[in-house]
């Protein structure tokens, strides 16, 4: 037999427990949030309703996309959603089947743009402001101690001082994230570098080596890129390879010259676009600079504020440029 | 580390039974395994390098291009964008009703304070007012810690997923406890399904269902189905035959059999089959927040991108928080119908009373829930940062001191192991390793060995990838010998000290339920984006499960046989190497065979953190279209890799007469039996 006692006092516990919260609870109401959220719908003239924003896995994507997001909820009253997907395939996948509406800050998937504007589901709104910088880089102290590393043509003098458990004997290069545009495994090649290209796998880990390499002064060239928050904590420098020019990218196994500087992209459903959402308008009047890209996200992991958070700060402090993102 | 040496001995193929002590006829099988290594070594003293078939992170074949043209043509047509819209509608409006906000609304229809009351009063229902408040107590930490919402939507998205899991998988449990033909069929499928890498089809569901809710549960679907189909399917075909003779002589339908006797009395299995899918499902959180499956993992993910190891530790506890409830509610709810099953316990007059009077508080919280914002919107607190700051303090003390001798120990490993085993597997001419791997599998596996490793190498073969897959036998190679290390020094530890194994279980659960991507930050802050990494990361995962194996086996040798050897006088450590280990051996193979599959379900993740080769052509294939084809090869790979291991150990354990090791699947699915025990 279950001890009745027992069972009776967990009931009183549980209801007494119950009735606490209830009284404790205080604060407004919901049908007054209900109704604020109402006038400003009505005062953001013209609606926005449902608003999708994709949001790739690098922290100045993630700058991107709750600052317009915040401001798509403050200013014009918009139901906005965060979809986090990875880069390229996922994020179109998400375009064509309308369940995202934007991708802020789209680097380089070419091909997928391609499909994307020939079956007439998305297309290139302009770009965000930011430049993309991809390039070979070293630590600072590196770049300090020895500034002929600097030269591309120097580099298999220092081939050995590269070399890890990884590397075959040769200088390691570390690669990146698979989604990645890169073709440093060409270009060593076709430099006759003595290197070999080791990926790291992903952001995170790429950011930790770099971080890792000057702190304890360690010998380290990789792929990196701008913009990214990390420059503004670990200093690094890019090496210089022999200059882009224009198409000398163009067959990608016979590359032999840096990466191109790319203006980033925002790419949107053509139904949303061309819809009459404020939230549109907004996509389209949305520009800043690396600058402002890192500022945010260093909020994020310096300050270690949420994205959230970390967006409301920046709007606050620049009304100016948010003033004019906003639908005329 | 002096016990380091109980493991097997040679180096150069772990994942081989431990030496054979008994009597073998002829050549013992060590000097068979030596004499072709030793051929392999000179063979490939003078072709080294050649025909490795390497292919560079960028370069893909005909065969992988062709493969992403046919992977391209897929999509887009009715029927999955049917099932897509009807998952989406079932898991929107029930996010709606508790999880998230239905603008303008600031809150979803029913408040966690309502959300709350329900849920403990349900866990009240189902077992006992113990759970109930284990329910209410993890509620209450999903808002406190600041992750109501995501941690609503897991729970949505696993409780769906394992709706879908029951209603598709039932069925085929009962076919395959009807027909051994069925059975033999099915369980090929599961093992498929358990052993591809999720990452792998992310790619197709991707391009069927498209992302989000959908694609979620049908990966987390396919990867939960497996244990209630083979659990539930043994359940009901080992019912007693004396029971079933009993009820066939009154002459009864092969259906009546089945829902009178059959289900019925196997209704406690089942339910474990049901525990198990949870489990399952739940260890699926992470990938789906990949393509934005709802649920604690975003907030998992999203902190190891900003590398921010606290954020990402605290929903990781929370998801093992999710588990534990969910596991002992269900295990409570069992133990409860089998209770009123048998007709004893409760009075049900009186419980049905009690749980009616409880409605009254229930439907009160509910009804507040909707009005009062504090109890519609869980009020912000900040031990979620803080906990979150706490754990980053930690990791940085623990990091810096670790820091050189992280590094000695990775270069150790590296140039040690790593490295000469690789030159020897993936620089050999592709057909001397695969003829030094076929004839490795046939000493150590025997005549059954044949068949299953010819096929998986000609496979692998075909698939275009075979100097990427030498590199990741080679890796899983390493970190199962480590992990047998671990396995034999904590197990034996563990077996012959009760206070050990007390004080280690809960950490064993912790390190196989926790998501790899939460510990992916502070080994990498220690080891740097390498093979090792990987390594390290494949070890956490997977030692726990070998340690508990081995010291279930050395606790379950006879005593007499034990105070036996005793009485001959013989040391601690004659007694550990010469009684336990051997009298445990089919426990070692099996614990050598599990760790090997864990390891190689970690291939992917480690492709994230340095690895290099099929994990990171599987994540290049999912981001990039064109690439698609590759990226499926490398995931069938991986799976070859593992059905090859797996049987080679299967036949070598029935050489060795310790019995069959348990079906990947079975053991595969994490279980939380530890929690009970240590609690």
């Amino acid at each position: 037999m279950l001890d009745l006692n027992k069972r009776w006092a967990g009931l009183a516990a549980l209801a007494s427990s119950g009735v606490l919260v209830l009284t404790a609870c205080g604060g407004g109401s919901v049908g007054d949030e209900t109704k604020a959220n109402e006038e400003k719908i009505a005062e953001a003239g013209g609606t926005c309703g449902d608003f999708n924003i994709i949001v790739n896995p690098w922290v100045g994507f993630t700058a991107d996309a709750y600052v317009v997001g915040a401001v798509a909820e403050e200013k014009l009253a918009c139901n906005v959603t965060y979809l986090d997907l990875k880069e390229g395939g996922p994020s179109y996948q998400a375009l064509k089947s309308g369940d995202g509406d934007v991708i802020l800050e789209e680097w380089s998937h070419a091909e997928e743009l391609k499909a994307a504007e020939d079956g007439g589901y998305a297309q290139d709104v302009g770009s965000p402001g930011n430049v993309g910088i991809i390039g070979w880089y070293v630590p600072q102290w590196l770049a300090e101690d020895h500034p002929d590393i600097m030269e591309w043509e120097n580099l298999n003098d220092y081939a050995d001082e590269f070399e890890t458990s990884e590397s075959d004997g040769k200088g390691q290069f570390l690669g990146s994230d698979p989604t990645f545009t890169q073709y440093d495994e060409a270009i060593v090649e076709n430099l006759d570098l003595d290197y070999k290209v080791v990926f790291s796998g992903g952001e995170t880990a790429t950011v930790q080596a770099f971080k890792k390499a000057q702190e304890n002064k360690e010998w380290l060239i990789g792929y990196f890129w701008e913009p990214q928050y990390i420059h503004a904590e670990v200093p690094m420098e890019r090496v210089s390879l022999p200059p882009y020019e224009e198409g000398c990218d163009a067959d990608k196994s016979a590359v032999a010259c840096d990466y191109a500087e790319t203006e980033l992209k925002k790419v949107a459903r053509t139904e949303f676009i061309e819809s009459d959402s404020t939230a549109a308008a907004l996509v389209q009047n949305f520009s800043w600079t690396n600058e402002d890209q890192n500022q945010v996200a260093s909020y994020i992991t310096s300050e270690g504020m949420s994205p959230e958070d970390a967006a409301a700060r920046w709007i606050e402090e620049n009304p100016d440029k948010v003033e004019a993102w906003l639908p005329q | 580390m002096t016990t380091a040496t109980v493991a097997p001995a040679k180096q150069v193929q772990p994942g081989a039974v431990p030496p054979p002590t008994e009597p073998t006829q002829g050549i013992p099988r060590w000097v068979w395994v030596l004499t072709i290594l030793a051929g392999w070594i000179v063979v490939w003293s003078f072709t080294k390098g050649t025909d490795t078939l390497a292919l560079s992170g960028q370069d893909q074949t005909d065969f992988h291009a062709r493969l992403s043209d046919r992977v391209g043509t897929f999509g887009d047509n009715p029927v999955t964008q049917g099932i897509a819209n009807f998952i989406n509608a079932i898991i929107d409006s029930l996010r709606g009703l508790i999880a998230t906000p239905t603008p303008p609304r600031p809150a979803p229809t029913i408040g966690w304070l309502g959300v709350t009351a329900v849920a403990t009063w349900v866990g009240y229902a189902v077992a006992n007012w113990r759970i109930a408040l284990l329910v209410a107590a993890s509620f209450l930490a999903f808002g406190l810690f600041g992750f109501w919402e995501d941690s609503i939507d897991l729970l949505i998205v696993t409780l769906v997923s394992v709706g879908f899991a029951v209603v598709i998988g039932f069925p085929l449990a009962i076919l395959i406890a009807l027909s051994s033909t069925a059975a033999r069929v099915v369980t090929l499928g599961l093992d498929l399904l358990q052993t591809m890498p999720t990452f792998v089809y992310l790619i197709f569901v991707v391009i069927l269902f498209g992302i989000g809710a959908p694609t979620a549960v049908i990966c987390t679907l396919a990867y939960a189905l497996p244990p209630i189909v083979r659990i539930s399917g043994f359940g009901i075909r080992d019912v007693s035959p004396a029971a079933i003779e009993a009820t066939d002589s009154l002459g009864q339908t092969t259906w009546q059999r089945l829902v009178k006797v059959q289900i019925p009395m196997a209704r406690k299995t089942i339910i474990l089959g049901l525990n198990q899918t949870i489990l399952a499902a739940l260890s699926m959180a992470i990938i789906a927040s990949y393509i934005n499956g709802p649920g604690l993992g975003k907030p998992v993910l999203s902190a190891l991108t900003r590398n921010d190891f606290g954020a990402g530790l605290v929903p990781g506890l929370l998801i093992v928080l999710t588990g534990i409830m969910l596991d002992r509610t269900t295990t409570a709810a069992s133990e409860r119908s089998e209770r009123v099953a048998r007709g004893g316990g409760e009075d049900p007059r009186r419980r049905r009373l009690v749980l009616g009077a409880l409605l009254v508080p229930v439907a009160v919280a509910v009804w507040y829930s909707r009005y009062a914002i504090d109890a519609a919107n869980f009020p912000a607190t900040t031990w979620g940062r803080s906990t979150a700051d706490v754990a980053n303090s930690w990791m940085g003390s623990i990091t810096s001191v670790l820091d050189t001798v992280a590094g000695k120990l990775a270069d150790l490993v590296s140039y040690g192991l790593l490295n000469p085993m690789e030159s020897l597997l993936a620089d050999s001419p592709w057909w001397l390793s695969c003829a030094g791997l076929l004839l490795l599998g046939v000493v150590i596996g025997g005549r059954k060995a044949i068949v299953p490793t010819v096929l998986c190498l000609a496979v692998i073969y075909q698939l275009d990838l075979w100097h990427d897959t030498m590199v990741v036998l080679n890796m899983t190679l390493v970190a199962t010998l480590l992990v047998m290390v671990l396995g034999v020094v904590f197990g034996v530890w563990m077996a012959r000290r009760r206070a050990v194994d007390l004080a280690l279980r809960p950490l064993l659960d912790g390190g196989q339920t926790i998501p790899a991507f939460v510990y992916l930050i502070p080994v990498l802050a220690l080891f740097g984006p390498t093979r090792f990494t990987a390594i390290v990361a494949a070890v956490i995962y997977a030692a726990p499960a070998a340690i508990k194996l081995v010291a279930d086996g050395v606790r379950a040798v006879s005593p007499e046989v034990v105070e036996a050897g005793r009485s001959t006088g013989s040391t601690t450590w004659q007694e550990i190497t010469k009684v336990q280990l051997p009298m445990a051996k089919g426990s070692l193979v099996l614990a050598t065979n599990q760790g090997l599959l864990y390891v190689l379900a970690m291939v992917v993740i480690g492709g994230l953190v340095g690895a290099g080769a099929l994990g990171y052509d599987v994540v290049f294939g999912l981001a990039n279209g064109e690439y698609a084809g590759k990226g499926l090869a490398a995931g069938l790979s991986i799976v070859l890799l593992g059905i090859m291991i797996d049987r080679v150990m299967r036949s070598a354990a029935e050489r060795a007469g310790a019995g069959a090791p348990a079906r990947s699947g079975s053991v595969r699915s994490r279980g939380f039996g530890g929690w009970r025990r240590s609690g």
